[in-house]
Formats: C-alpha cells, structure tokens, sequence
C-alpha cells in the first residue's frame, strides 16, 4: 500500500509508517521523500540495487540515522524528535539484524546473546541462561554458547545475531542484507529461518535485500526504492508481471542466467517460478 | 617607481585569499576535532556517575591499561634512571658530580621523566590499542549495534576506557619513579662506588613531597589525554580497515604531542601553584 496525501498519519494500526522521508548525502538525496506504510506483523521487503539507500532507510526506522524531513512513525510515535534517551524505549521494541552480524568479538555467543538482557532487564543468571539456550535453539545453533564468533562461518554468526536481536522478544525486526556474503546453501538456510521465525514469534519483518530468492521466500510484500522513493509496493507475483520498467529490467537481470539475459523470451519475468519453489503466499 | 599591473595585484590578492582559506579550513578542522572531544568528555564524565557502573568491564580495562603496561613501563625506568646516573657522573665529573647522583637522578625523574616517558610508552600502547579496538568495533557496525540495542556507545565503550587509564598511569608513574631511582643505585653503587646509604641520604635531603605530587598530578591529566584521544579517533573511523590503520597512527602521534606539549603547560602551573 502506497501512501496518499489523504490518508492520515500515522496510518491506523501500522507499526511502521514512514512519510516523505529525505536525506541528502554529501549533496545528494539518497532519500527523496520516500513513503511507506508497513502493516503489524508483516513481512515487507525493501527490494532495490546496492547502492539505493536501502540500508540507510532501514536506519531511520530504530533512529540510528535521522532524516533531513519526514516523519518516521513507529507504533504510532514519530521518532524523529527523540533524543538518544528517548530512543531507548523504541529500540526496545524494535531490534536490528546487521550485515554483518555486528557480534561483538571480544565476547563469547553466550554474551553476546545475553547482552541485551543484562543491559534492560532484572533477570537472573538461571534465567539469562535459559533464554539464550532457547533463542539458540530457535535459530538452530544449540550448545555454541561457549565459542567465540570468529570461530564461526559466516552464517552461524548471522544466525547467532539473529538470536541476539530477538533476545528481547522485539515487535519489530529489522534485517539489513541478511544473505549477502553467503553462498546460496547458507542464503537459503536464513531465508527459510526467517521465514519460520516469523510464523512463530509474530513479529513484524522489514528486511532490506537485493536478493530476488530471498525476497520470494520471505515476503508478504514487497517495496521497489528507486531514485530515494518507493516506485512499486505489492506482493512478489505483483512484481514480477510490475510493466515499471526500472523493476522488471531489475527482475530479469537477476533471475534469469547471464546466457539467458541478453534474449528476452515472453515469459522472461515469471521464468523463475517454474525453476524454484513458489513464491509465499502464491497461488499454486 | 615601478607599479605592479593589475594583474599581478588580482593574483597576489588570489595567492593571499587561498592561504587564509586553507588556513581556515585547517583551523575549522581542529576545531572540529577538539570541539567533539570536549563533547565526548562532559558524556563520558557525566555517565560514569549513572548506573549501570559497569564494574567488571572498569576492571578488565584496568587490567589493559594498567597490569599488562607493566613491563614496557618498569623496562623504560629502570634503564633511564641507570643511563641518568652514568650520564650526570660523567657529565658533571669536573665538579664533583659523583655526589649529586642521586639527587639529579630522583629529581629529574620523580618531577619529569617519571610520568612523561611512562605516559608517552602508555599512550603507544594503550591508547593505540583503544583506538584499534574501537575503531574495527566501528567499521564493523559493533557500536551503531550497541545503539540499535539501546545502549549508550560512550557509556559502554569510552567511560569504562577513561576511568581504567585514569586511575592506573598514576600507579604506574609512582612504580616508574621507583625503579628509575633503583636503576640510578645499580649503576652508582657497581659502577661509581657510591655507597647505598650515602644515595638514597641524598635523595630523602632533596626530595620533597611538592616534587612527587607534581610528576603524580601531572600522570592524571597524560591519562586523560590518552584515553580520549584513542577513544575518540575509534569512534570517529570511517571506511574501512586502512582508516584504521591511519586512526591508530594517528592517535600515537596525537597524543604524544599532546603529552609533550601539556607537559610544559602543567609544569609552570605547578611551578607556580
């Protein structure tokens, strides 16, 4: 869902909702009133080529960047006039999976997975370490409290940042590139977590990819940022027969083989489907 | 008399306007560059008097900065004060200076030597070391992941670093001053037959408790300079591990100057106090 100028903000019910969103970077705008709207419990994919300003919107959602104009409404509280002090309570609810995992190496996957409970809650040892047990075992990865992250490949330790960043039991998630550097068994293996985690824990997903495989496991929708503003929002089928020629140019560069690229055939959009598992929420 | 064209005169104007530019952005620069270090200290300052304290982390900086400092520290004194007792009696030979060893050895040591070496080997060490550690912290997104957990970055990372320096290069300035002066015995009772006795009577003469405070007092503020220095330029890598690198180098130099130069400063003050 597109936001209109009528419709009002923030949008009833809607735990992210972003509106004219700018940010300029060294002279220029990255953002250029880009407008979102991002339902409760969700699972919406910020889809667009590297270099777009994806991972910078992702930012202004937890405050961590501020934009330039717009609001940033997050569970109904525009953000963007809250001090670092302010902030603590909306980054209570809302968590953040980085790129690169972002675990601190000078800590063990236990600490850093009971690190945010240390800092925000009462609870006691037994408990911390029985909740990093299950957060592990939620991703997958029981009985690796002991060792260090660079001990781990790089999915394990997206995975354990994973644990990290639902520790808390967040209402929303924010997931910056989270199969970039993977090789595709281990991309697939985090899209498929996702997706499971998002049946179980019934939170809402923003997740910021370039990746079309990615995006066809684990979106509910999908948002096109191109140019600092949303040019599609609408489910993967959606997308793939989407006549903008900016996204349909990005489909077919990245799903079709690069042979195959260079002669368009009529079904050039939709040919991954027939190759790959259907899309969620896809008619057979 | 000859006058310059207007040319000559638009270019000179040209070649003068550029200086105060450049002038001016370099100045802007370091004021940048102090204006965010006072920042950093009134926040790092002002959290180590809030909750949560972060004991064990204070701790295990201590240990960082202070305990494993030791050995560059103690090596630095000791053999300074020997080459100080070999130096002053062969220099001052022609007065008689075999008497004044232990006195010119205590002195230059407890008021001078002591901290400013000590906190030049520290701010090598430790301060690049705090610097490399924060800065791929940085580039790694470790501390914007500290924000996004609503963690403060200063509180967490800076305070705990600060109070750790703080209190440990006094510690190792006074040990310093010790085993400079034992380094200046070594080499006055082997080497040019002073007795012990007749050294440290010399040094307990001369020595007053103004001499000592002052090398003390001066460590707390080298302390101070090199923990935020090295903070700070963490804090503030952009790019990639080559910003790192030039970070770190970056903060040996700073904070040696900056050591070199408040040195002078603190001198007169505490010359005058």
């Amino acid at each position: 869902m597109t936001t209109n100028a009528e419709s009002p903000h923030p949008a009833p019910g809607a735990a992210v909702d972003l509106v004219s969103v700018r940010k300029i970077y060294e002279g220029r705008a990255v953002l250029a009133g880009a407008s979102l709207t991002v339902e409760r419990g969700e699972t919406m994919v910020i889809l667009g080529p590297s270099g777009t300003g994806k991972s910078v919107l992702l930012r202004h959602i937890n405050g961590l960047t501020k934009p330039d104009s717009g609001q940033v409404y997050v569970c109904g509280r525009d953000i963007v006039p809250l001090s670092e002090e302010e902030l603590v309570e909306v980054r209570l609810r809302v968590s953040m999976l980085f790129q690169g995992g972002a675990l601190f190496d000078s800590m063990t996957v236990f600490d850093n997975v009971a690190f945010p409970m240390r800092e925000h809650t009462e609870m006691t040892p037994k408990e911390i370490k029985d909740r990093v047990a299950e957060k592990l075992a939620l991703v997958g990865l029981p009985g690796t409290q002991k060792k260090m992250p660079a001990e781990l490949s790089g999915g394990m330790r997206k995975r354990v940042a994973l644990a990290r960043s639902i520790a808390l039991d967040p209402e929303i998630i924010l997931f910056d590139e989270p199969t970039t550097g993977l090789d595709p068994i281990n991309s697939e293996k985090i899209n498929e977590l996702i997706d499971d985690l998002n049946e179980r824990i019934k939170a809402t997903f923003v997740v910021v990819t370039h990746d079309i495989v990615s995006a066809r496991t684990i979106a509910d929708r999908i948002a096109f940022l191109h140019g600092g503003t949303f040019e599609f929002v609408g489910t993967f089928a959606e997308a793939t027969r989407s006549t903008h020629p900016v996204l349909s140019d990005f489909f077919r560069s990245h799903t079709m083989p690069a042979g195959a690229a260079a002669a368009p055939s009529e079904t050039a959009p939709l040919a991954v489907s027939a190759a790959r598992p259907l899309a969620k929420g896809e008619p057979a | 008399m000859h006058r310059p064209s207007e040319t000559t005169v638009f270019y000179r104007n040209l070649r003068w306007l550029r200086f105060v530019d450049t002038f001016g952005r370099r100045g802007a620069g370091v004021l940048d560059y102090l204006g965010g270090i006072a920042e950093m200290t009134v926040q790092a300052v002002a959290a180590a008097f809030r909750k949560p304290l972060y004991a064990q982390e204070i701790l295990h900086q201590m240990d960082e900065s202070g305990v494993k400092s030791l050995g560059i520290t103690n090596v630095t004194a000791l053999f300074t004060g020997m080459v100080l007792a070999l130096q002053t009696a062969y220099s001052l030979a022609a007065f008689g200076g075999k008497l004044f060893i232990g006195r010119v050895v205590s002195l230059s040591l407890v008021r001078e030597l002591g901290p400013v070496l000590t906190a030049l080997m520290v701010g090598g060490r430790v301060g690049a070391g705090i610097t490399a550690e924060l800065g791929s912290m940085t580039v790694t997104e470790q501390v914007d992941a500290l924000r996004a957990m609503a963690v403060n970055p200063v509180k967490r990372l800076v305070t705990p670093r600060l109070i750790g320096v703080f209190f440990m290069l006094p510690i190792l300035t006074a040990l310093a001053d010790l085993l400079g002066i034992l380094g200046g015995l070594l080499i006055a009772v082997t080497e040019l037959s002073i007795s012990a006795s007749f050294y440290f009577n010399s040094i307990w003469n001369q020595l007053r408790i103004s001499d000592i405070a002052s090398g003390l007092g001066k460590s707390f503020f080298f302390a101070m300079e090199i923990a935020l220095i090295g903070c700070y330029n963490g804090l503030n890598v952009r790019g990639g591990a080559a910003s790192v690198g030039t970070a770190t180098t970056q903060t040996v130099v700073a904070a040696s100057i900056s050591i070199l130069v408040s040195d002078f400063f603190l001198t007169k003050l505490f010359l005058a106090l």
